[in-house]
Order: structure tokens, then C-alpha cells, then sequence
């Protein structure tokens, strides 16, 4: 499985790439990907939208299920992945380089954890 | 008494024991045994299936047919191909269900496929759903789909067809989203009035095409009208007009939706009918609803399954936003039929008659004092002043076999022709209403 | 197989009407559209093997058993479909003066008195289309009656057991209500201290269906419905599984408030493929202010249509619902009668229940207790041990001519299999099929690879629907 080590992740599954002290990128892990199965679409929301740390931020669906995204902090979103849209099996395949939003103004975040924490999460599963 | 069982009294008895009951009494015993009916519910005892047939024989004789039919507002006699009830009569396409299994199932998930891909060329849609329950709650539907966190509101056009403004209002109280009347104006949604009322909360627009007094509404202005101002809008269409005027698609509209009926199906008092929805491929995904789409199999076989399926309740539960879980099947694949053997010039020779012969009636009814009350165009309905008793109009016309035009609330009356009605029909139509005069 | 539109020759037409008899009226060329529609042009022969061929590529009840748990596939009797084809009935317009419309007025007037004596209801509304349509049009009643009571704002909250029906949950929400589950017990049973935690000033109502979605009898029913009742709250009946004690017990008599009834499950009218069906509407007489109008109404021995109900929700649909379906469904219920109606629902719990023992055989069943009209078994120990899924039994029986169990439902069950066999398949018949399933079980565990490859001879093998959602192919595409 793999965790990189210059992330941080929530206990939810997400993976936050901060780009400085106020913003960040964010995605769903391998592991998520790998749970989830084939995702065939994501629903994401809007640029300038506020997202509130753990709460859903949107869903990824498979063809049978549908899964909230939790959001790893509070922020408003500055960029949105629009090429998921055509392209959700990049979240399969390139869980890291498939981000979903970017995020500015972050005001606060969930527990998040490093590599070695997460993946001793993902192991106590 | 009449039943449906196979297995004979003795084949109960060794069912019962092989389980180990003695009693067929001893299936409910989780049952509270005080609630437990001795004797049966209150009905009358069964019938043989002869006995059946003359129960209903004597029913439908109570009922009036009339051979000439004026009367439309929202149910049409249209011409239905022999070929139609043929199809939809097939024990299979009755007897199926859902198709839940594709493998087993190809051949109802093939029609709805193609009935998808015949109310996009009717509408100018790019995505049909597999169908609703009948145009009215297919309106309903469509508003829910529009309505997101910052617009909760719907503009409904008052020249809509009333029982379709009533069903929307229903679904709108109970989700908590504010419904507003657009006014009419000469028989069409006035388009100043619909531009003072969208704000900025204005979801969608519901425009009926054409309207419930038979105008041709102006749709690409107020479907440009409702875009100016960030909201949706759904045009309802009837579908035979559809393969003659502008569609949908034409105007700008984003959802189109309709009652099938006139599309094969017959009048019988009011359904089952059909609800069309399609819409641009951006609202796709928020179609309620059955869809239907094409994959292959492993071996690279064409294959029609259910599709989308997340969007459904069944999956996304109280996060879903419309509880439809069925669809009317077989009234779409009647729709289907009916569209195959009328071809593209047969709907439009059917929708051409229909207004050749709704304005010859017009203009004949015109002679005799039935002046039309609006301006606008119509397409083949259209409302008439009553310068006669209507109770005495009606009675005249029912003696002989006529369906006139339906009375509206203020004494107005609404005419309809279809491909049916011919130029003797309406001749003696006239003929009749002058004698009242 | 080629699309309708493949076999498309242009040119070609069927001769349906004649030339118009009166001058052509031309539209302004800005009124009309572009380009005609490009619908298939075909002749009757076309069209005839067309459908004659998809007919054979699909499977309804007269083709074999199909046993699709939840879904009362009995068999569609034939004299309901003849009633339903009289002119007197087809050809009457919806909008036609009460007068002349009393045989259709009839039929619903004794659909509401026949259906109310079996669900224990006193008044009824044909006007919702399908089961879920009749869902939300009960949810709404029970928000109606809230309002009028002034305590609309405050009651705001459905009680859905986790056993439920999507539907349920999805229901309450387009009425506005937010959607509080409560686990059940292993038995899919509510559990009756969850409920009691759940209830309070806030509960608009709950929403069951008895028996459950495991196939099992509400034992403490009466306790249920009272708890609910307590707190201020209304009880709705999913109808989906009336089939099993109708005529037997009446949810009336359970305590509920307002019921749903599948017409085209329980009451024999055909599915159609996935629909029309109805969603038909009981409640009891405080209700019925509230119900869709207009209401069937008896004056002077005559009947009519009374749209004029101040305290009505409004209309869910136009006119008077799939008015066939009931009229069928009523056929139904007068061919069965008072005596026949719960000779049904025994032989359908009866037939469950020895098709439940002859599975046992082999399969796990969820409990063990007298079922129902159905009942679920579970393959989870198989997929773990030897991933052999529900999935893999399904498409196994697909070879052998019997449309499968619905799958992966309730979802509180791990590799669900639900089995509904109905009352309409004779003995030797629930044998045969039961030899099948046995048979494909030891075939799949001896062989798991076998079985992940059915079906096989099926016109195509498991469809891609990964792809199928991904890039969805919603229309045919014109070259």
C-alpha cells in the first residue's frame, strides 16, 4: 500500500497535501481507493464553497455504493479537479496525483496523521 | 371461490408436514392470535372467471363511449397502430419485472434503450430517463432536480395544465420548496411578469409547450429569460406536437417532460399513462429514476444494463433526491412501438392533421359565435367564449355521441381536434352546437 | 441483436392514416422544428420480429419461476388483463361529466371498500402510481395531519429501521422530514428499547412493513405501533409484504395509521417490466380529510368525483391513477373472495417455508424461525471460505431458467439471497427448483471458478458495469 511520507492523513481515509500554513490539496488515499473499489463517478463541490472539518465535503460513488468524502479541515475551496468528471478511474489508478479540491483559508483541521501513524491505522483496521 | 393455486389440498398437507406443522393455522403463530381474522376479511365470496367477465361487462357498460371526441386538457384520442397492443400484450413484457438481471433482461433493457434514444430525438435532449408515472409527477420531479442549497424556489407558469401546477404544488409543500404562479397574459406565461419574479432564490421555471389553453408559447424567450437569471427551466411537452413545433433542446430548455399518453396509450380514464423526463447531459446525473445504458460483456458483446444506480434510493437512501424506483415499462415501450410504426413522417402527418383540423374547427365554431378568447397561435387546442347554455351544449352533444369541448372554471370552453376527428365530424359538430344557439 | 434503428431503411413506413381531408395548416417556419426526429423508419414485419425477438432475450413469469424476493412475482391472471381491455373501460376520457363515467367510478368505489375490509382501513386513494409513489403519498398524509394539529415544525422526524427498504429513508426526505434509523435485532425485528429511545416530540412517525424484510412476523407489533402512538406519532404500512397475511390479520387492526399497498405485487396485476403499477393509499377515517383529490363520493345512488377537500395534501398525480391497474387488481380480489384472499397468503407462507426446508439442505438461513412469504439465506461463510458469492448462485441460475433471488438485500444481511417463491408455484414445481439450487451450490463449492464464469448461456455474460456508469451511453448514437 501506498502512504507517502510528506502527507498527512485523516482517520477518514483523506490525504492533505498542505501548500502553506492556510492552504492545501486533498484526495483520498490508496487505501480508500482499494476499499471502494471501481469508482465511476465523484461528486465535488463548488469553487468558493466552505467546507467544515468532519463533515462530508461530497461522495464517491462505485457502482453499488456511494461514500461521503469527510473533509480533513475547514477551508473554502479555491480549486476543484474538473477532469475527474471524464476521468474517475484516475482515483483508482493515481490516488495521489488525483486530487479533488484545493482548499484556501484553512481555519482549522481534524486530528490528521503522518505516514507511519496512518499506516499503522490502516493496519489496526 | 375462484384462486391461482397449484398444489392440491393433499400436496398442502405434505408441505405442512414436511416442515412440521400440523395446522396450516400454525404458520401465523407469531401472529397475535387475538387479531388473528376467523373467517376471512369482509368481502364477498370468489367468483369463477365467467362470472368475472360479466361482473365487469355490467361495470363498463355504466360508462359512456363517445365515438367523436372534442375534449383534450391533458388526455388525447389519438390513432393507435394494431401492431401496438400486439407488442405490449407479449406475455414476457408483461409478466417481467424490473430488469434486474441484465443477462436475463436484454430484452427489456434493449426497448427502454431505445425508448430513451426516440424522447431525445423527440425533445432535443441529450439523456432520457426509462420513464415516471405519468406527466404531471414527471414536472414534479423535474423541479426537485433543480433545487439546490441557494434556490429553493420554483415559478410555475399559470397557463400550465391545472392538475400538473396541483401536482407540483403537492410535491413542493411537502419538500418545503416555495412554488410561485407565473400570470398569463392573452393565454400565454407573460414574460414581463416571469422577469419581475426571478430572483436570485428562483430555481426553475415549469413552461407547459404548448400551454394548457393549446398556445404555442414563446419558449426560447423564457427559457432565455429564466437562464438571465441562474434558474432552470423545464418545459412540459406534448409529444405529438413535439414532431412538428421547435423542441426543447431548440428553445434552450434544460429538462423536458410530458405526459406519453397520446404516444399509443388510451384514454382509459385517466392511466396508466406515461412521464417522459430528458434533459442537457450537465443534469444527467440528477435525473431520477431507471436509466438505461450500453456496456459490453467480456467478450466484448453489446449489453444494456441499469446504470447510474448511485443516484437511486436503493443505494443512496436519505441522501437520495427522488424515492421513483420503478418505471411505467410498459407504457414506455408502448410509447416505443407506437413512435416505430408511425416513423418520423407518421407523427409528423399526425401532428400536422391535428392543427389543420383544430383550426378548421376553430374557424367553423368561430362562425357560429364560439369567438377564441386568445390571440396567440395554437397548435390543436384552443379556448372558445360559450355563447350558448353549456349544460345545454353538453347535453345535446352527448345525444349524439359527441365529447364536446371541456367547460373551464369561468364558462370558457376548451376545444381540441385530433387525426381522429374528421371534417364530418366537426361539420356536424357545428351543425349541432348552432342548433342549441 | 441490432437497435430498431439499425434496421432502419429510409424510406420505408407502415400506412396508419389516411390523407387529411381538410387543407394542410402551415406553422411559421420560426414555430416549427429544425429537422424531423430520427425516429427508425420501419414496416409492421420489421417492427413484429423486432419485438418478437427481445421478447425472447428476456424472462417474465410465464417463462419460469422467479422467486425475486420482496418483488410477489405470482403469477398475472389473464381474465384480470381481458376486464381491463373492454372499451366501456378503455376508451372513456379521463375528463368525461360524472354521469357518464359511473362503471369507472364503480370500480374504484368497491377497490377502496374491498382493499379497506383486508387492510383494516376505512377510506382509500388509487391515485399514486407505484409503491413508492404510495410511500410519499402516506408520508405526506402523516405531515398533513401534523400541520393541522399545529405541530408540523416540531414533528419533523421518521423512525426507519435499518432493515428497511431504500425507499423508506428517501421518502421521508422529499417530505421534508430528516430520517432517524434504528438497528434491528438479528431477526430484523425492531428493537423495541431502540424505538423507545428514538421516539419523543419530534417523531412525525414510523415507517414498517410486517412482516419484515427477513421474511420475519413483528411479534411485539401491537407494543410497537402503542410506543409510537405515545409519543404523538403515526404509523405507516410499507405494503410490500402484505402477500403473506392478507386476509389473515389487518394492519389496521396492528395499530397502523395509514398502509401502501403494491397492487401489481400482492394483488396479482402484472409488473409490465418494472411498471405501471399502483401505489394504492389506506388510512383511517382522521386521515382521510387529508387524502389526494378528488375522492369518490356516493350521493342520491349516484356516484362522483368531490374535488372540493379543504384539508386534502393536493394531487400526486393527474386524474385518478393507473385507474387499469386497479381495476384489475379489483378483478383479483373478487375472483379470490373472502375465503380465497387468505388461502393465498397461507399458501404463499406455506410454499416459503418448504422451499426455506429443502434449502436448509445446504444454505445458511438468516433465522431459522417459521418465515413468512419469504425468507434470506446467506452465502457469507462461502464467500470468505471459497468465494463463492450470492452473486455466483445468481448468475448459476440464470442457466438454468430461473430468474434469481433479489441479492445483496436487506442489507443488514452479508450475501443475501431473499426468496419469495408466492403461492403460485405447485409443489413438484418449489421441488424442482429447489433440486436446481441444491445442485448448483456443491457445483460452486466443489468448483468456484465455475461458477464466478456463469451464466453462460444467457445472450451475453456479466455486462461491464463499471464502464456502463463511467462513461454512460444513455441514447444510440446516429453515425
Amino acid at each position: 500500500m501506498n502512504i507517502p511520507a510528506n502527507l498527512k492523513y485523516s482517520k477518514s481515509h483523506e490525504w492533505v497535501e498542505f501548500t502553506s500554513d492556510t492552504t492545501a490539496k486533498i484526495g483520498l488515499t490508496d487505501f480508500a481507493q482499494s476499499e471502494l473499489g471501481d469508482i465511476v463517478f465523484v461528486n465535488l463541490p463548488g469553487v468558493l464553497d466552505t467546507v467544515t472539518a468532519g463533515e462530508s465535503l461530497g461522495d464517491v460513488e462505485s457502482v453499488k455504493a456511494v461514500s461521503d468524502i469527510i473533509s480533513p479541515v475547514s477551508a473554502t475551496v479555491s480549486n476543484v479537479n474538473e477532469k475527474l468528471a471524464d476521468t474517475p478511474e484516475n482515483l483508482n489508478s493515481d490516488p495521489y496525483g488525483a486530487w479533488l479540491i484545493e482548499v484556501e483559508e484553512i481555519t482549522g483541521a481534524e486530528e490528521l496523521l503522518d505516514a507511519a501513524a496512518y499506516e499503522a491505522f490502516c493496519k489496526e483496521g | 371461490m375462484g384462486h391461482y393455486l397449484p398444489s392440491t389440498e393433499a400436496q398442502q398437507q405434505e408441505m405442512l408436514r414436511a416442515i412440521g406443522l400440523s395446522a396450516p393455522g400454525d404458520l401465523y403463530a407469531a401472529a397475535p392470535a387475538a387479531l388473528r381474522l376467523s373467517d376471512g376479511p369482509n368481502i364477498p365470496a370468489g367468483k369463477s372467471e365467467l362470472e368475472i367477465r360479466r361482473a365487469f361487462e355490467v361495470m363498463a357498460a355504466k360508462n359512456t363511449v363517445y365515438p367523436t371526441i372534442f375534449r383534450g386538457a391533458g388526455a388525447y384520442r389519438h390513432y393507435i397502430p394494431s401492431i401496438v397492443s400486439t407488442v405490449t400484450g407479449k406475455e414476457t413484457f408483461l409478466t417481467a419485472y424490473t430488469p434486474y438481471q441484465a443477462e436475463m433482461s436484454q430484452g427489456i433493457l434493449q426497448s427502454i434503450f431505445e425508448y430513451q434514444t426516440m424522447i431525445c430525438e423527440l425533445t432535443g435532449m441529450d439523456a432520457s430517463n426509462a420513464s415516471v408515472y405519468d406527466g404531471a409527477s414527471a414536472a414534479a420531479e423535474a423541479v426537485a432536480m433543480c433545487r439546490d442549497r441557494k434556490r429553493s424556489k420554483a415559478l410555475v407558469s399559470a397557463a400550465a395544465n391545472p392538475d400538473v401546477i396541483e401536482t407540483i404544488k403537492t410535491y413542493c409543500w411537502a419538500a418545503g420548496t416555495e412554488v410561485a404562479l407565473v400570470p398569463e397574459r392573452d393565454g400565454a406565461t407573460d414574460l414581463d411578469a416571469l422577469k419581475a419574479l426571478l430572483a436570485d432564490d428562483v430555481a426553475c421555471i415549469y413552461v407547459q409547450q404548448p400551454n394548457y389553453y393549446g398556445i404555442i408559447e414563446d419558449g426560447a424567450a423564457l427559457c432565455e429569460a429564466a437562464h438571465a437569471a441562474g434558474a432552470k427551466t423545464i418545459m412540459g411537452v406534448n409529444p405529438i406536437a413535439a414532431a412538428l413545433l421547435k423542441t426543447p433542446g431548440e428553445c434552450g430548455a434544460d429538462i423536458a417532460v410530458g405526459e406519453g399518453q397520446p404516444l399509443g396509450m388510451p384514454l382509459a380514464f385517466g392511466g396508466p399513462y406515461l412521464g417522459f423526463m430528458a434533459c442537457t447531459a450537465a443534469m444527467t446525473r440528477k435525473l431520477p429514476g431507471r436509466i438505461v445504458g450500453q456496456t459490453a460483456d467480456a467478450e466484448g458483446r453489446r449489453a444494456f444494463v441499469l446504470t447510474l444506480q448511485a443516484r437511486e434510493q436503493h443505494i443512496r437512501r436519505e441522501k437520495a433526491s427522488s424515492n421513483v424506483c420503478s418505471n411505467q415499462a410498459l407504457c414506455a415501450m408502448t410509447a416505443a412501438v407506437y413512435m416505430a410504426a408511425m416513423g418520423p413522417g407518421g407523427m409528423e402527418k399526425a401532428a400536422s392533421q391535428c392543427a389543420s383540423k383544430a383550426h378548421y374547427l376553430a374557424a367553423e365554431l368561430e362562425k357560429i359565435g364560439f369567438k377564441r378568447v386568445h390571440g396567440g397561435e395554437f397548435f390543436h387546442e384552443f379556448v372558445t367564449g360559450c355563447p350558448v347554455d353549456a349544460a345545454a351544449l353538453e347535453k345535446k352533444l352527448g345525444e349524439n355521441g359527441i365529447l364536446g369541448g371541456l367547460t373551464l372554471e369561468n364558462g370558457d370552453i376548451l376545444w381540441c381536434a385530433t387525426e381522429m376527428n374528421t371534417k364530418d365530424e366537426i361539420d356536424r359538430l357545428v351543425a349541432l352546437a348552432k342548433e342549441v344557439g | 441483436m441490432d437497435l430498431l434503428f439499425e434496421k432502419s431503411v429510409a424510406g420505408r413506413a407502415c400506412t396508419l392514416l389516411p390523407e387529411n381531408d381538410l387543407p394542410d395548416y402551415d406553422f411559421a417556419p420560426a414555430q416549427k422544428r429544425a429537422a424531423a426526429p430520427k425516429l427508425p423508419e420501419l414496416s409492421e414485419t420489421d417492427i413484429s420480429r423486432h419485438y418478437s425477438a427481445l421478447e425472447r432475450r428476456a424472462h417474465g413469469v410465464n417463462n419460469g419461476f422467479y422467486p425475486l424476493g420482496s418483488c410477489t412475482m405470482k403469477y398475472n391472471p389473464r381474465v384480470n388483463e381481458a376486464v381491463a381491455a373492454l372499451p366501456g373501460f378503455t376508451e372513456v376520457h379521463p375528463l368525461q361529466p360524472d354521469a357518464t363515467v359511473q362503471g369507472c367510478l364503480e370500480v374504484l368505489r368497491l377497490a377502496e371498500k374491498y382493499l379497506g375490509e383486508i387492510t383494516g382501513m376505512d377510506a382509500m386513494t388509487f391515485q399514486p402510481a407505484a409503491g413508492a409513489h404510495g410511500e410519499l403519498t402516506g408520508v405526506m398524509l402523516i405531515k398533513k395531519y401534523h400541520e393541522a394539529k399545529g405541530e408540523g415544525a416540531k414533528r419533523t422526524k421518521i423512525i426507519v429501521p435499518d432493515s428497511a427498504h431504500g425507499t423508506n429513508p428517501a421518502t421521508a426526505v422529499m417530505c421534508g422530514m430528516s430520517v432517524v434509523n434504528i438497528t434491528s435485532g438479528p431477526d430484523g425485528c425492531v428493537d423495541l428499547e431502540a424505538l423507545k429511545a428514538a421516539v419523543g416530540e419530534d417523531t412525525a412517525g414510523l415507517m414498517l412493513t410486517n412482516p419484515n424484510t427477513l421474511g420475519i412476523f413483528e411479534k411485539d407489533i401491537c407494543e410497537i405501533t402503542e410506543i409510537v402512538h405515545e409519543a404523538g406519532g403515526l404509523v405507516y404500512y410499507d405494503g410490500a409484504n402484505l402477500n403473506a397475511i392478507m386476509g389473515v390479520i389487518r394492519p389496521g387492526d396492528m395499530g397502523f395509521d395509514c398502509v401502501h399497498l403494491n397492487l401489481h405485487k400482492t394483488f396479482s396485476t402484472p409488473h409490465g417490466g418494472g411498471g405501471p403499477g399502483s401505489g394504492a393509499v389506506g388510512c383511517k377515517a382522521f386521515l382521510a380529510p387529508h387524502l389526494p383529490k378528488p375522492v369518490v363520493v356516493e350521493e342520491n345512488g349516484a356516484l362522483r368525483r368531490d374535488g372540493s377537500r379543504p384539508g386534502s395534501i393536493g394531487k400526486v398525480k393527474a386524474f385518478d391513477g393507473n385507474f387499469l391497474v386497479t381495476l384489475k387488481a379489483l378483478a383479483y380480489v373478487m375472483t379470490l373472495g373472502r375465503a380465497g384472499i387468505p388461502a393465498a397468503a397461507q399458501n404463499a407462507v406455506l410454499n416459503a417455508n418448504y422451499m426455506m426446508h429443502r434449502l436448509k439442505e445446504r444454505y445458511s438461513v438468516v433465522s431459522s424461525e417459521i418465515c413468512m412469504h419469504e425468507f434470506v439465506v446467506t452465502l457469507e461463510k462461502e464467500a470468505k471460505e471459497k468465494g463463492v458469492t450470492a452473486m455466483d448462485i445468481a448468475k448459476a441460475l440464470l442457466d438454468e431458467g430461473i430468474h434469481p433471488p433479489t441479492m445483496y438485500f436487506p442489507l443488514i444481511v452479508h450475501e443475501a439471497l431473499m426468496v419469495e417463491p408466492t403461492e403460485t408455484e405447485g409443489k413438484e414445481g418449489l421441488d424442482a427448483a429447489a433440486d436446481v439450487f441444491i445442485k448448483l451450490y456443491d457445483k460452486a463449492m466443489a468448483d468456484p471458478d465455475w461458477a464466478h464464469a456463469a451464466p453462460r448461456t444467457t445472450p451475453i455474460g456479466r455486462p461491464d458495469e463499471v464502464a456502463a456508469a463511467r462513461n454512460p451511453v444513455l441514447r444510440y448514437q446516429f453515425g
